[in-house]
């Protein structure tokens, strides 16, 4: 066992861990655990943003090589995999046999394991819901015993506490999916540029039905008449008769090699940056076909862009406001204007009805907004409070995957379910973002 | 399309092992897998027949066990008859504080890395030399090239292996079998788990597909990544007299 400092997508936190790689579903996981007294947390590939894969002084059980592969059921689409296998590598492996993940985040660098424990969430929300819908079943290893198979038949009320479980609740070692059925690699698109906040609900509610993937880019620096004017990007599967699978032919074309000096992202860069993408489609709507490698992960072609924001690393924060308070989006773009601090990225999206599968997962009916942001220090930290407060106030919450600060106050008020979840959380499992959220009296 | 492969992997849940196969079993071929734990067996074979592999064989033995080989290889070759590739991968670093203190423990080193390849090395040339074809694939390591205090043991057992090697790929070169030494360098797999990885560090996939390209090209020596080739011409030519006053 090694001591190495772990940081998530952020590099905000640079945590000291005892780590461990699991190699086999069936390794021992706990002996040192038990004979140092430290906690356990599972570490897929670190791509939540704050300190929810972190475990500062404890163990990390590091999942990447749990990458094999189980059954596949080609008729039905079922896939049986271990949980430190990466969407990329399903996607590699099921994309040529006619098959698409149900649900996908917004990189494709994340294990089957994290994609569960945050019960993650796609463009396609208002029609799929969240990746937990699509685990039929998967097993759990707990400190206490036997490993568990966990369905919404057997153990279902630990199998709701595990997706969206924030790896609190054990290691999940292997997982069955359900894939759904595509006949091309192809997304049929349309981009569409709109002038505000109004523009962007209309075009929401009429695209939603038509459309599997919705999701608005926002120029996050406009201010009062074009507050909230963005791109619109909407796209379903492309139907090809014969079936016809192309591999994407930009794969990963850029690696960020070291930290960029801090000035690089600054005030005008990014205001330049927005107006730029903003205009650079020149009329008002586009359609084309896009391979789904370039819709789904544009970010995915630049290796380690994190390291973009320096050494000081960087945020994102993302709530989402029940469809009662969806106006209220415009409160908390006017709160992040006022503060003068530049987002660098804004992402906009109608979350559907469908109830989420986990007992902690984020999405709720209504909308949602990611906003990235350099660590600009205090000043971040403040505004991130301030809006915590609009959030809370109007029945939304924070998505603990990206969150670096909430208070416990926030995350109890806003995650009511969490007095029932912590009595499935393993005792031998903490992580630093529970930590900070449900502090020991 | 071309007729599919046949290799045989000895060490078959090996990391490195594992990599490899994953390669060739996306190409459909058929992969003969010897291990000493019949789960892990399982599970690799599972992932490789997903994966792609036209056919996947299991067999569970403890190759430390040099008096079981003949009748392990003679199963074998009646089971697939020719194979185009057989890799050996199966290795214990060991822990060479233990080792010199404990001959059990020395001895278990050599007879993992060296001993019982020897055994296993002939039983499988053998048959190989009987189709005048194939190629005989070996994992040895930059250990073998220069002893260290930090692992000299393992890394006698590696030199031994290595030039084991080369007289076996002399003898063999007539008769149409090739012999391949690949050398890799720290390598991020259970075996080094313990150790602190430095930037040299490499993942099994790219040493896969290092032995992938070896067995392409026909080449006989391999460092893997390339860049150990000429660090360890340098660490060869130290002079001893410098060599032995190295923390090393
Ligand atoms: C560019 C980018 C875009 C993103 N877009 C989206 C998006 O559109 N929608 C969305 O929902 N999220 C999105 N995310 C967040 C990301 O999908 C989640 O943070 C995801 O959980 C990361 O998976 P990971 O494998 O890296 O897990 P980690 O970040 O390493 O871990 C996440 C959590 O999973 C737990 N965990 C990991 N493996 C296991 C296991 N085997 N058993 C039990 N628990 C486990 C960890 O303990 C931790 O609590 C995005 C992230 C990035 C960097
Ligand atoms: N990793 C490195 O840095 C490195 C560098 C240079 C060379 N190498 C060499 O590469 C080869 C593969 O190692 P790896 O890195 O892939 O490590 P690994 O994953 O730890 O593999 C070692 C394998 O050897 C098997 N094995 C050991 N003794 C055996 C026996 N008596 N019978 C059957 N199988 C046995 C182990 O089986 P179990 O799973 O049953 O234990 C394990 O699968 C080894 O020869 C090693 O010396 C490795």
């Amino acid at each position: 066992m090694s001591t190495e400092t772990y940081n998530s997508w952020g590099r905000y936190f640079n945590y000291s861990h005892r780590v461990v790689p699991v190699y086999w579903t069936d390794d021992t996981l706990f002996t040192q655990a038990e004979s140092e007294k430290l906690s356990v947390l599972p570490f897929g590939y670190g791509r939540s943003y704050g300190d929810l894969c972190l475990n500062d002084h404890g163990i990390l059980l590091v999942t990447n090589n749990l990458d094999r592969l189980r059954t596949f059921d080609r008729e039905n689409g079922i896939l049986q995999c271990e949980a430190g296998v990466s969407l990329e590598t399903i996607l590699n492996f099921s994309v040529p046999r006619g098959w698409f993940l149900p649900v996908t985040p917004g990189t494709k660098f994340v294990t089957v394991g994290g994609a569960i424990a945050n019960d993650v969430h796609g463009k396609n929300h208002h029609k799929s819901g969240t990746f937990g819908r699509y685990v039929k079943r998967f097993e759990l290893v707990r400190s206490d015993g036997k490993p568990i198979i966990c369905s919404a038949e057997q153990h279902s009320d630990l199998f709701r506490a595990t997706i969206g479980g924030l790896g609190l609740t054990g290691l999940i070692t292997w997982a069955e999916i359900q894939l759904k059925p595509i006949t091309s690699s192809l997304i049929d698109c349309e981009t569409i540029r709109f002038a505000n906040l109004e523009e962007f609900f209309h075009l929401s509610e009429t695209s939603d039905k038509e459309f599997e993937y919705t999701v608005a880019w926002i120029d996050c620096l406009a201010t009062r008449d074009s507050l909230g004017r963005g791109i619109f990007i909407r796209g379903n599967h492309l139907h090809c008769t014969p079936p016809r699978y192309t591999t994407d032919s930009n794969s990963l074309s850029l690696t960020i090699p070291c930290n960029a000096p801090e000035f690089l992202l600054n005030s005008l860069s990014i205001k330049l940056f927005n107006a730029f993408y903003y205009h650079r489609q020149r009329r008002k709507q586009v359609r084309r076909h896009q391979h789904y490698g370039a819709f789904f992960y544009p970010l995915d072609k630049i290796g380690a862009w994190n390291r973009l924001y320096g050494k000081r690393g960087f945020f994102q924060y993302q709530l989402v406001l029940p469809n009662s308070h969806a106006r209220a989006i415009r409160l908390i773009l006017e709160t992040v204007a006022d503060s003068r601090l530049p987002a660098s990225l804004a992402v906009l999206k109608q979350f559907g009805d469908i109830e989420a599968s986990g007992l902690m997962s984020f999405p709720i009916p209504g909308i949602t907004l990611s906003l990235d942001f350099a660590n600009y220090g205090q000043k971040t930290f403040e505004l991130f409070q301030q809006l915590d407060a609009v959030v809370v106030e109007h029945g939304g919450r924070i998505y603990p995957a990206k969150d670096a600060q909430m208070s416990a106050q926030i995350f109890q008020q806003s995650y009511p379910a969490w007095r029932e979840f912590k009595d499935f959380v393993d005792p031998l499992f903490s992580s630093s973002f529970w930590r900070r959220v449900t502090p020991s009296p | 399309m071309s007729k599919k492969r046949t290799i045989v992997i000895f060490g078959a849940t090996s990391s490195i092992a594992q990599a490899t196969a994953r390669l060739l079993a996306q190409e459909g071929a058929h992969i003969v897998l010897v291990a000493r734990n019949a789960e892990r067996l399982e599970m690799v074979s599972n992932d490789l027949a997903v994966r792609g592999a036209s056919q996947v064989d299991k067999w569970v033995a403890d190759l430390s066990n040099t008096e079981d080989h003949a009748e392990l290889i003679a199963a074998i070759t009646k089971s697939v008859g020719r194979a185009d590739i057989a890799l050996i991968a199966y290795g214990m670093l060991g822990d060479q504080h233990r080792a010199e203190k404990d001959f059990t423990h020395a001895n278990d080193i050599v007879q993992t890395n060296f001993a019982s390849a020897v055994s296993l090395l002939h039983a499988i040339s053998d048959w190989f030399v009987a189709s005048c074809t194939g190629t005989i694939v070996v994992l040895s390591s930059v250990a073998g090239d220069r002893g260290r205090q930090s692992n000299y043991v393992y890394g006698a057992a590696k030199a031994g292996l290595t030039v084991f090697l080369q007289g076996l790929r002399n003898r063999l070169f007539r008769q149409g079998v090739r012999v391949i030494t690949i050398k890799p360098g720290m390598v991020d797999t259970p075996m080094t788990s313990h150790l602190r990885k430095g930037l040299l560090s490499t993942k099994p996939h790219r040493i896969a597909q290092g032995i992938v390209t070896a067995i392409e090209k026909k080449r006989h020596t391999v460092y893997l990544p390339g860049f150990w080739r000429p660090i360890m011409f340098v660490i060869r030519h130290i002079p001893e007299i410098i060599f032995k006053r190295l923390k090393l």
